[in-house]
C-alpha cells in the first residue's frame, strides 16, 4: 500500500501545516527577547507579568469575558427552545424557518454588522454593549441550534410521553426529563456560543462603543506596528482558555463517566 | 401526544417567538434597511440625506475601483476554495478511512483550530513568513541569505491565512460525507476489476460530492465576506471587497456608501448560496454538526 502511506504522510504535512503557526506564538510565548519574533532568546516569564500589568488588555478580557457569557446565555435560551419546536412538532412552513434561523451564517458577517448599525442609526441608538451582546447572539444562534437539534434528534420522545402520561405536566416534563437529557447538549452549544463570541472579530470592529475593546479588537489595534511579544503572552493565555477548559471538562466529565459505571 | 389535525398548534410557535424576533429585528429588517439606504444621499462625513436616488449604484458599476475589488474577490475566493479542497480532501479521506485506533484524536485535533482565536491564528503566520519569522531564522541559520528576505504582505500571505482559518471546514465536511460512504463499495469496485485508482474515481469521489461542496461553500462565502485577514496579512493593494465596506463606513463614514456595498456583497455571496441550495439543498451543511 504505497498510496496508502502517501495519503498519511500527506495528511501528517496538513496537520502540520495547521499546527505549527499555533505551537509558534505559544512557544514564542516564553521567548525572552524584546522583540515578538525569532531568534529565541532563552526562556522568561516576563511578558505574562507584563500583560498582568496591562490595564486596556485586562479590561478587554473582562469585557470579552461579561460578553462571551451573556452571549451564552442568551443565544443558548433562544436556540434550544427554537431547536425543541423543530424537532418535536410537525408544523407547516418548517423548511423556511430552519432556513431563516440559520439564515445569520448564510449572511457574510460584514453585511450584518453593517446592516444592523444602518438600522440602529435609523433608530437614533448609538452603539452600545447590547448591540454587541445582541448582535453575537445572533451570529451564535444557528450554531446553538444545529449542536442542540442534532442532539435532541437522539433523545427518545417515548420518556417523554411517559413522563406525561404518569401525570407531570409539560413544563414539569421538560424540567425534569428533557432538559437533563439535553444538558451535555446545552452545554456544547453554550460553550460553543462562549467561543464564538469571544473570539469575533468581524462584526465586534463595526459594532463596538467608542473606547470599549474586546480582546480581538484589542489586539487587532496592537497590531498596527508590529507583533510585540505581549501577543504572543496574550495569544498563549487565550488558547490555553479556549482550547485548555474545553479540554478539560471534556476529559473530566469522561473520566466521571467512566468512574460511574 | 395525538392531536387532533385540524386544530391549530400554537406550542411549536411559541416556542419559536424569541428566536423568530430576534431574527427579525436583527437580520431581516436590519438587510432591508441596507437596500432602503443605498439611494440616500451622502452629503459629508457621517451626514446623509433621505433621498431616492441612483448616484451611489451608478458608482458602483461605472467606477473601476469598485469593480476591481468585486473582480479581486471572487477570483481570490475561487483560489482558496480550489486549494483548500485540494488540501483539504486527502486528509478527510484518510481519516474516514484509517483503522488508526487513535481515530478521535485526529477528529478532535480538526475541531480544535475553531477553539483557537481567528486573529492569533492569522497573525501567528507573521511568526512564520515575516522578517522575524521562523523560515527566514532558518534561512539565515543555514547561510542561505543574510539578509531577510520578504515573503509578508502579498496576495500569497493572504491566501495562506485564509487556508489556514479555513481548511478545518473543508476537512471536516468532506469528512462528514466520505464516512457515511459504505466502506465495502470501494473493495467491491476492485474485485469487479477496477484499479485502486478507479475505484475512488468512480465510487467514492462521486459520493462524495455533497460533503466537498458543502465546503466549498462555506470556504467560498467566508474567504469573500472577509475584511480582516488582508488587513493584517496582505500589502496595500490586497484589498477585498469587504475593505471597501470597511473603508466606507469605518474610514470615510460614508453610510450611503457602505450600505450600497454591503447590499452588492449580500447579493454575490447570496447568489452562490442560492445556486448551491438550488442543486444541494441547505441539509448537508448541518450534517457536519451531527
Amino acid at each position: 500500500m504505497r498510496a496508502w502511506s502517501l495519503i498519511r504522510f500527506y495528511t501528517i504535512l496538513v496537520y502540520v501545516f495547521m499546527f505549527a503557526p499555533i505551537a509558534v506564538v505559544l512557544l514564542l510565548a516564553f521567548n525572552n527577547s524584546q522583540f515578538g519574533g525569532f531568534p529565541i532568546d532563552g526562556f522568561s516569564l516576563r511578558w505574562f507579568y507584563k500583560l498582568a500589568e496591562n490595564e486596556a488588555i485586562i479590561r478587554a478580557f473582562k469585557t470579552s469575558f461579561i460578553l462571551g457569557l451573556l452571549t451564552a446565555l442568551v443565544s443558548t435560551s433562544i436556540g434550544v427552545l427554537a431547536s425543541l419546536a423543530l424537532v418535536r412538532y410537525q408544523f407547516r412552513g418548517k423548511d423556511l424557518i430552519t432556513t431563516m434561523l440559520i439564515s445569520p451564517v448564510l449572511v457574510p458577517e460584514t453585511v450584518l454588522a453593517v446592516g444592523l448599525l444602518i438600522f440602529l442609526r435609523w433608530l437614533h441608538m448609538p452603539r452600545s454593549f447590547l448591540l454587541l451582546l445582541l448582535g453575537h447572539s445572533i451570529i451564535a444562534l444557528p450554531f446553538v441550534v444545529l449542536v442542540v437539534q442534532a442532539r435532541l434528534v437522539g433523545i427518545k420522545k417515548e420518556y417523554e410521553e411517559a413522563a406525561r402520561s404518569l401525570g407531570a405536566n409539560p413544563v414539569q416534563t421538560f424540567l425534569q426529563i428533557t432538559l437533563p437529557l439535553l444538558m451535555p447538549a446545552v452545554f456544547a452549544g453554550a460553550l460553543f456560543a462562549f467561543t464564538i463570541s469571544f473570539d469575533n472579530i468581524t462584526a465586534t470592529i463595526f459594532w463596538r462603543p467608542t473606547g470599549m475593546e474586546t480582546v480581538p479588537t484589542q489586539i487587532f489595534g496592537m497590531l498596527r506596528n508590529s507583533v510585540s511579544p505581549e501577543i504572543n503572552a496574550l495569544g498563549f493565555v487565550m488558547i490555553v482558555i479556549t482550547v485548555g477548559l474545553p479540554l478539560l471538562a471534556g476529559g473530566l466529565a469522561r473520566y466521571f463517566a467512566r468512574k460511574k459505571t | 401526544m395525538t392531536i387532533p389535525e385540524q386544530e391549530f398548534d400554537r406550542r411549536p410557535w411559541l416556542l419559536l417567538t424569541p428566536a423568530l424576533l430576534s431574527i427579525t429585528a436583527l437580520v431581516v429588517i436590519p438587510m432591508s434597511f441596507i437596500l432602503v439606504s443605498s439611494f440616500y444621499e451622502n452629503i459629508d462625513l457621517a451626514v446623509d440625506r433621505v433621498a431616492f436616488q441612483f448616484s451611489n449604484w451608478t458608482a458602483l458599476f461605472t467606477d473601476t475601483y469598485y469593480l476591481t475589488a468585486i473582480w479581486k474577490t471572487l477570483r481570490l475566493s475561487v483560489i482558496v476554495t480550489v486549494l483548500a479542497a485540494v488540501l483539504g480532501y486527502i486528509p478527510a479521506y484518510f481519516i474516514a478511512r484509517t483503522k488508526f485506533r487513535q481515530k478521535w484524536l485526529l477528529l478532535l485535533l480538526l475541531i480544535l483550530p475553531f477553539w483557537v482565536s481567528f486573529i492569533i491564528r492569522t497573525l501567528s503566520w507573521i511568526h512564520i513568513l515575516g522578517n522575524q519569522g521562523a523560515l527566514n531564522g532558518l534561512f539565515q541559520w543555514l547561510g542561505l541569505t543574510d539578509a531577510p528576505i520578504q515573503m509578508m504582505y502579498n496576495e500569497t500571505t493572504v491566501i495562506v491565512g485564509f487556508l489556514h482559518v479555513f481548511l478545518p471546514y473543508m476537512i471536516l465536511n468532506v469528512y462528514v460525507s466520505i464516512d457515511g460512504i459504505d466502506e465495502n463499495l470501494e473493495p467491491a469496485a476492485r474485485t469487479l476489476g477496477a484499479t485502486p485508482w478507479q475505484a475512488f474515481r468512480e465510487v467514492t469521489l462521486p459520493l462524495s460530492l455533497p460533503g466537498l461542496a458543502a465546503g466549498s461553500l462555506l470556504v467560498f462565502v467566508l474567504t469573500g465576506g472577509s475584511y480582516v485577514t488582508p488587513l493584517i496579512l496582505g500589502g496595500p493593494s490586497d484589498y477585498l471587497f469587504g475593505n471597501l465596506i470597511y473603508d466606507a463606513v469605518v474610514s470615510e463614514l460614508n453610510w450611503p456608501m457602505g450600505a450600497t456595498l454591503s447590499f452588492t456583497l449580500l447579493v454575490l455571496l447570496g447568489l452562490v448560496v442560492v445556486i448551491y441550495s438550488r442543486f444541494m439543498g441547505l441539509n448537508q451543511l448541518s450534517k457536519a454538526f451531527r
